[in-house]
């Protein structure tokens, strides 16, 4: 058994833009790959929440197996915003604060039932949800989440980075500047008018009997 | 040092307290502090009540800091710790609004509430027990923050939980509605307009450094002054 | 509404120190462009910065303030001259949201509210409650009662424990302690369903009796804390790191700590043997065997130390409440605050009306009110309840052992070096949840 010439050749076509995102989409991968097991949370902890996030990165759950034990105090070098607890109005402008300090691409995880939308806490004084105040990634339910719950969360977070075209769309890093003469825009009055039948039921708002 | 023994000016052989079992709703044992108080500030003391085993003494609010400095520094009583300050409305318009301070003896192992009725239609006010002790320094400033009552002599009164330009009012009042004054979007635009940075408060402000983090026109008097004008 | 508006007087001046070495205060004044120098400054020399005094701020978001507290620090140098506090980061309302939830709907809420002794402010909460309501609880009750608040003052020093270590410059306790705490959780979930929020208690008895074998899991703990607890004192108790980090600091004799209002460890630490388990006992805390641990000094490194006795005392009192737990009902049979059976509740008119007034309506207290403090691990918590006869507290009053004792930081910090100050602040314990309310 020998090697024996072609008998006959077949054309190779070559179309120069089927090739041309090739490099860039592997590199993406990498790129993606490597954002998203690396991801060093910002943990922003208030509450009840931040004592389960501290039983997380502690012994038995070990955030460190998904590249997350480096808490980053700092916002100027995080990747993920970990809202964890309650959010009240006089803290409002420092976690608008500390999330524009974060450096592009970053993402936030609201956990527990408080940060996602003020959960037991309707009253004068809570946020209802920071979603109201900074985009939010994945929302963790849970009064507080359990650690698996915020693992399961973080995976989410990796699988949301995994997917990004980290290198070729910009316009998704840009922030989100709400135009008011956009068709889609709702009045902040109109939307409390909207919300307000949705919160606790009368007979929670009633002071007696 | 020394250790200090609660129940050290009790007679030796008082026996430890224990678990109150059986409390009666009304009516019980009075707290001797009450009849000695009579005898020192006469008509300024009120009635007294008995409810759950602890006893209330009423009192003239005006007069709550030497009533304060005698249960203090008296070898008789010595109420040397200030449990709490707080303050209560009720939903009943026509009941006065009550400010209540607990005192505790360690040395003779008593509780006592101090009670002053206050209107609340008129402006609250109370002498401030701070320099009898220290610890109603921010006891009071809440009870500022939430009730609106000044306390008058206070070293530094102002708001302490929510923020000094805090606009909706006091929320423990009963005429405040549980999710507040304003609507949610006005709440959070209002919130989201502070600075986290700036609000240093004016009491801080001694030091040069933050000679421009004061408002316009007391940077200007403050100039005036130094100009010698 | 009627507003108020204040003017504060400030001095324009700066503390300096003049060449022969007398410290005076030197009026300043600013140009135009916002400059600040003193006023008989010859044309063309610089301002002297030495004597400057720095305005630093830490937090309200810090890993070193444990929570949302902001300080305010002037310094001369290192040293602190000034320590202004500022609280109210995580001010949810939870004494105006009492007012409007009936007296059983109150109890998740001090789960949240010190949120490291979830169990121990259940049990605070219904004993206060019980005292309006004039209930008397089970002995069963009454012991798991005890237990479920020692546990929880363990595992609050243990949080304490772990996170102060990290403060100063040791990461492994925190994870020993954790470990500890894991334990726990599990605890708490094999009985009342959760890890952390516990809502454990209700008005009357307790939301659960014990599952089987829990209390040979109890045991379990009871023989792994004290190894913890040996290990970490073998790695920090004569660590020369951790002694000069905490020794001296923060010193608050006896007098000035009952004149500041402290209590819980931070009072025991000054030298005053005030526990409210042992001078205004609850569930039959004064038929336990167990001392009071008592510092000398009234430093850091006392509290430190008191803190670990207490845990070591906690465990006394666990094996003894375990030893004498009863059988029995856990909760009391008063139909005023008792749901009916469940089967009787499907089965029988008069049971099911019972049962749908209660759920709906909440159980009514007599007119009255109440203070009844426990010994929380901050210190003295207390819940004033005052009702006038309906479903719905008039005012649920939260007293707040780590608010007053975090008071006296200003007393304790000053003088003290810049980084000392995190040794004093930890060493307060204090839980944001709290204090802020």
């Amino acid at each position: 058994m020998g090697l024996s010439p072609a008998t006959t050749t077949s054309q190779v076509s070559y179309d120069p833009p089927s090739q041309d995102g090739w490099v860039t989409t592997r590199l993406e991968f990498l790129v993606n790959w490597g954002r998203a097991n690396s991801l060093w949370p910002m943990p922003f902890g208030t509450a009840c929440c931040a004592i389960e996030f501290m039983a997380t990165a502690a012994s038995r759950f070990d955030l460190a197996r998904f590249g997350m034990e480096r808490m980053s105090y700092s916002p100027r070098q995080a990747d993920v915003l970990i809202c964890a607890g309650r959010v009240p109005y006089k803290l409002a402008p420092v976690i608008r604060r500390i999330y524009e300090q974060m450096p592009q691409p970053k993402w936030v995880i609201s956990m527990g039932a408080c940060a996602s939308t003020g959960g037991m806490f309707d009253n004068y004084a809570v946020v209802q949800g920071i979603d109201t105040i900074i985009p939010v990634d994945v929302y963790v339910p849970g009064c507080p989440p359990r650690p698996e719950a915020l693992i399961h969360g973080i995976l989410m977070l990796q699988d949301k980075v995994k997917q990004q075209r980290s290198l070729s769309n910009d316009a998704q890093y840009a922030e989100l500047v709400i135009d008011p003469t956009s068709r889609h825009y709702i009045p902040a009055s109109r939307i409390d008018e909207l919300s307000e039948p949705f919160g606790n039921s009368v007979h929670q708002t009633r002071s007696a009997p | 040092m020394s250790v200090v023994l609660p129940g050290a000016a009790l007679p030796k052989n008082t026996p430890d307290p224990v678990t109150p079992r059986t409390v009666p709703h009304r009516g019980g044992d009075v707290n001797p502090s009450v009849e000695a108080l009579r005898a020192q500030f006469g008509a300024t003391i009120g009635r007294h009540d008995v409810t759950w085993g602890e006893t209330t003494v009423w009192i003239d609010a005006t007069k709550v800091r030497e009533i304060a400095l005698w249960l203090r520094d008296d070898p008789t009583q010595q109420y040397d710790y200030l449990v709490d300050v707080t303050a209560v409305e009720h939903r009943d318009a026509a009941m006065p609004l009550e400010m209540v301070w607990h005192v505790r003896s360690l040395p003779y192992r008593r509780f006592l509430r101090i009670k002053a009725a206050l209107d609340p239609n008129a402006e609250l006010e109370v002498p401030s027990i701070e320099p009898v002790y220290k610890s109603a320094n921010w006891l009071e400033r809440e009870v500022y923050d939430m009730f609106g009552v000044r306390f008058g002599g206070h070293s530094d009164l102002r708001r302490i939980l929510l923020w000094e330009s805090y606009a909706e009012g006091f929320p423990l009042r009963k005429d405040f509605p549980l999710r507040g004054r304003f609507s949610r979007s006005e709440q959070l635009t209002q919130a989201l307009a502070a600075n986290p940075e700036a609000p240093y408060s004016m009491e801080e402000l001694s030091v040069a450094d933050a000679f421009h983090e004061l408002p316009a026109d007391m940077r200007e008097r403050l100039l005036r002054v130094k100009a010698g004008g | 509404m009627a507003t108020t508006t204040r003017t504060v007087e400030v001095e324009l001046a700066t503390q300096t120190m003049s060449p022969t070495g007398e410290v005076f205060r030197m009026p300043l004044t600013a140009n135009d462009a916002g400059f600040v120098m003193p006023i008989d400054l010859a044309p063309g020399t610089e301002p002297d910065m030495g004597s400057e005094r720095m305005l630093i701020n830490i937090g309200p978001q810090h890993p070193a303030t444990h929570g949302v507290l902001r300080l305010v620090l002037e310094l001369d140098g290192e040293t602190v001259i000034r320590c202004v506090p500022h609280i109210g980061y995580l001010h949810c309302g939870f004494e105006k949201i009492g007012e409007y939830r009936q007296y059983n709907q109150i109890i998740p809420w001090t789960d949240r509210e010190d949120y490291l002794n979830s169990m121990g402010n259940n049990v605070a909460y219904a004993l206060s409650a019980e005292r309006l309501f004039g209930i008397e609880i089970t002995p069963r009750c009454t012991v798991l009662r005890v237990i479920a608040m020692e546990l929880s003052r363990i595992i609050s020093h243990l949080v304490w424990l772990g996170t102060t270590a990290i403060d100063l410059g040791a990461f492994t306790p925190f994870l020993w302690t954790f470990q500890e705490r894991e334990t726990v959780y599990n605890l708490w979930e094999s009985w009342v369903g959760a890890r952390l929020t516990t809502s454990a208690t209700r008005i009357g008895g307790m939301a659960a009796d014990l599952p089987s074998g829990w209390i040979d899991g109890l045991k379990g703990f009871l023989r792994s804390l004290p190894k913890t607890l040996d290990e970490t004192d073998r790695m920090l108790t004569r660590n020369g790191i951790w002694v000069g980090r905490t020794v001296g600091l923060g010193i608050m004799t006896a007098s000035e700590a009952i004149n500041y209002g402290l209590s819980g460890p931070m009072l025991r630490a000054s030298g005053v043997a005030y526990d409210v388990r042992k001078d205004v006992p609850y569930l039959d805390y004064e038929t336990y065997d167990w001392d009071i641990a008592v510092g000398t000094k009234g430093d850091v490194y006392d509290r430190y130390l008191v803190r670990m006795e207490e845990m070591r005392q906690s465990v006394r009192i666990i094996e003894q409440a375990v030893a004498r737990l009863p059988d029995g009902p856990i909760n009391v049979d008063d139909p005023r605050v008792i749901l009916p059976a469940k089967i009787k509740a499907t089965s029988e008119m008069e049971s099911m009306i019972h049962h749908f007034k209660l759920v709906m309506e909440g159980p009514r207290p007599p007119i009255g009110e109440c203070y009844v403090a426990t010994e929380s691990p901050k210190g003295e918590k207390g819940y004033y309840l005052v009702s006038d006869g309906t479903s719905k507290p008039v005012r649920w009053r939260i007293r707040p052992p780590a608010f007053v004792n975090l008071s006296a930081i200003s007393k304790m910090a000053e003088g003290h070096l810049l980084s000392d100050v995190i040794a004093i602040n930890a060493s307060i314990d204090i839980v944001m949840g709290e204090i802020d309310r």
